[in-house]
């Protein structure tokens, strides 16, 4: 029960730091926050790979394998498509 | 070794906060973003030479084909298609964690101890927000895409249908939460929420995709987050929390923008028309002026300031460049020339100014709304290119129209506007226009890019 408190506490205080930091982000750029933001979702990662390294049984394994498929095009295409998106973000020359 | 990988997924989670800070300017943005990036990256490692990984082979194989279609996705993207690759980013960031739950619960079911209780409800609502995201991705997808009609879609006793759904889907989670052990609840809950999903967003109509994209992309970091809960991982969980919070704030920038309630989004309700509405016949008849692109032209050379307000259309004709190479024209000519982006603009939230930062458009010239408004009395032309509804005066006129209350970009109230359109048909509100009826108002019938291309060869022949 003790893990799932701290586990709330550290979600409820991330939304707030969340909200302050996203509310400054100008309009222009809330495509590459969707693109980017989408991207580090993509931290499922984590637990996909677990999954797909402990060999509990050939389901969890499968599963685990096409979870890091996803996630992993999640963050690899998100950071890579934010990239080239902001990189055409320039100033008056 | 344990505190260490811990320690790492802080430092992971700091990036990731970090990368976000650094979208708040565009000078500091591609900065944040490689944070971002680079938080990503450590996380996997450590997460990496955790003792429970008994195998590497299938782990790097879907590292390698996960990175390998993400790259090809990325680099090969249209900037305009931008929507529809987000759309299905968060789809797939929904089904990475039905899977991860999935497996987490085979995992914690196969020994003798019973799961507890806060382990199963985590698993439950994964399934289920991740079944839901990935579904409604797909359709926002196929929608954004034309693969299925891009209007609302609406049938008889929908509400009824996804009210017994939700139903469902709660008895259902409550199965997987008492009853871990079967195999069968959590899939059944799967299932049932997929079909949520896909109803959920068949009634959204194409102008309010912006809505549903943000929210999808909140739903994503709220399934990330509950993996988290899953697997008592905090770096997910602060991740996915940021990305929820992330996606709640453009949802409501979105529908503030619209003066559309998120409820009346959600299930494809348009504001009533208030009776007797004036007919198109009645705002257009006879008083619409034609014009063409040498006549416009004409009007640039003694115009001193223009702003040009792009709408989806724009993204459709791909007017995008042909339009940067006109203000980069009139500039030459001293000309101040500047762009005035309406927040609904586009499929998704900011996707004029990114299709104009492809265009090489400087972002400084990018203005919002609110700055657009405070001055466009001073402005010589407006030029409207492919927007309707965000520039239509009946919102601040009417308040039984459908759009009343609407904020728009004030384009009435400059010396001149030119309007490039293929017709008078409506836009998504479905009311006329009388802005195409005023007496400052001129109609430039035609496809986007040739008028903006017409336009600049009258330009360069005078």
């Amino acid at each position: 029960m003790e893990m799932f408190i701290i586990g709330l506490t550290i979600f409820v205080l991330a939304i707030f730091v969340g909200f302050e930091i996203i509310t400054k982000i100008p309009p222009t750029l809330h495509t590459p926050l969707m693109s980017g933001s989408n991207a580090i979702s993509g931290i499922t990662v984590v637990g996909a790979v677990l999954s797909a390294g402990s060999q509990h049984t050939v389901v969890t394994t499968t599963l685990g394998v096409l979870a890091v498929i996803f996630a992993t095009i999640n963050c690899v295409g998100g950071f890579m498509v934010t990239n080239r998106m902001l990189a055409m973000f320039k100033k008056k020359s | 070794m344990s505190a260490l990988i811990n320690i790492g997924y802080l430092v992971a989670s700091v990036l990731f906060i970090l990368g976000l800070k650094g979208l708040t300017h565009p000078r500091t943005a591609v900065r944040g973003n490689l944070l971002g990036a680079v938080g990503m990256l450590l996380a996997v490692l450590l997460t990496l030479t955790n003792q429970r990984i008994i195998s590497y082979e299938w782990i790097i194989l879907g590292l390698i084909i996960g990175g390998a279609i993400g790259a090809a996705l990325a680099i090969k993207i249209e900037m305009t298609s931008m929507p529809e690759l987000v759309a299905v980013f968060n789809g797939f960031g929904g089904i990475a964690s039905v899977l991860v739950a999935g497996a987490a619960l085979l995992e914690n079911t196969l020994g003798l101890e019973v799961p507890m209780m806060q382990l199963t409800i985590a698993i439950a609502a994964s399934g289920l927000i991740g079944a839901v995201t990935f579904w409604g991705s797909l359709v926002a997808f196929g929608k954004l895409k034309g693969l299925i009609g891009d209007n609302a879609i609406l049938f008889s006793g929908q509400q009824i249908i996804n009210a017994i759904l939700a139903v469902t889907v709660l008895a259902l989670s409550c199965w997987v939460v008492v009853d871990p052990a079967n195999g069968i609840a959590y899939w059944l809950l799967v299932g049932v929420a997929s079909a949520l999903g896909v109803l959920l967003v068949i009634p959204v109509g194409g102008a309010d995709m912006p809505v549903v994209v943000a929210l999808l992309n909140s739903y994503s970091g709220l399934a990330a987050a509950a993996t988290g809960f899953v697997l008592s991982n905090n770096v997910l969980i602060i991740t996915g929390s940021l990305v929820g919070a992330s996606g709640l704030i453009l949802t409501q920038i979105m529908c503030k923008a619209m003066n559309r309630s998120l409820t009346n989004v959600l299930f494809g309700v348009l504001a009533p028309v208030g009776d007797g509405g004036p007919t198109a016949d009645e705002v257009y008849g006879g008083k619409v002026k034609s014009t063409s692109p040498e006549e416009v032209a004409m009007l640039f050379e003694t115009a001193r300031r223009v702003c040009i307000i792009p709408g989806y259309g724009m993204a459709v004709s791909q007017a995008q460049h042909p339009v940067a190479s006109l203000a980069a024209l009139l500039e030459s000519r001293g000309t101040k020339v500047e762009y005035g982006v309406h927040p609904v603009a586009g499929r998704m939230p900011g996707h004029m100014n990114v299709l104009l930062a492809e265009a090489d458009v400087p972002y400084e010239a990018l203005r919002d709304m609110d700055e657009t408004n405070e001055d466009i009395d001073q402005v010589d032309i407006a030029l409207v290119i492919g927007a309707n509804d965000v520039v239509n005066p009946v919102a601040r006129t009417d308040p039984n129209s459908a759009i009343a209350g609407m904020p728009i970009i004030d384009v009435d109230k400059a010396k001149t506007v030119v309007v490039i359109k293929r017709s008078l048909s409506p836009g998504f509100a479905g009311i006329p226009n009388p802005l195409f009826a005023l007496d400052n108002s001129l109609m430039l019938f035609g496809d986007g890019k040739k008028a903006v291309l017409d336009m600049i060869a009258a330009l360069k022949d005078s």
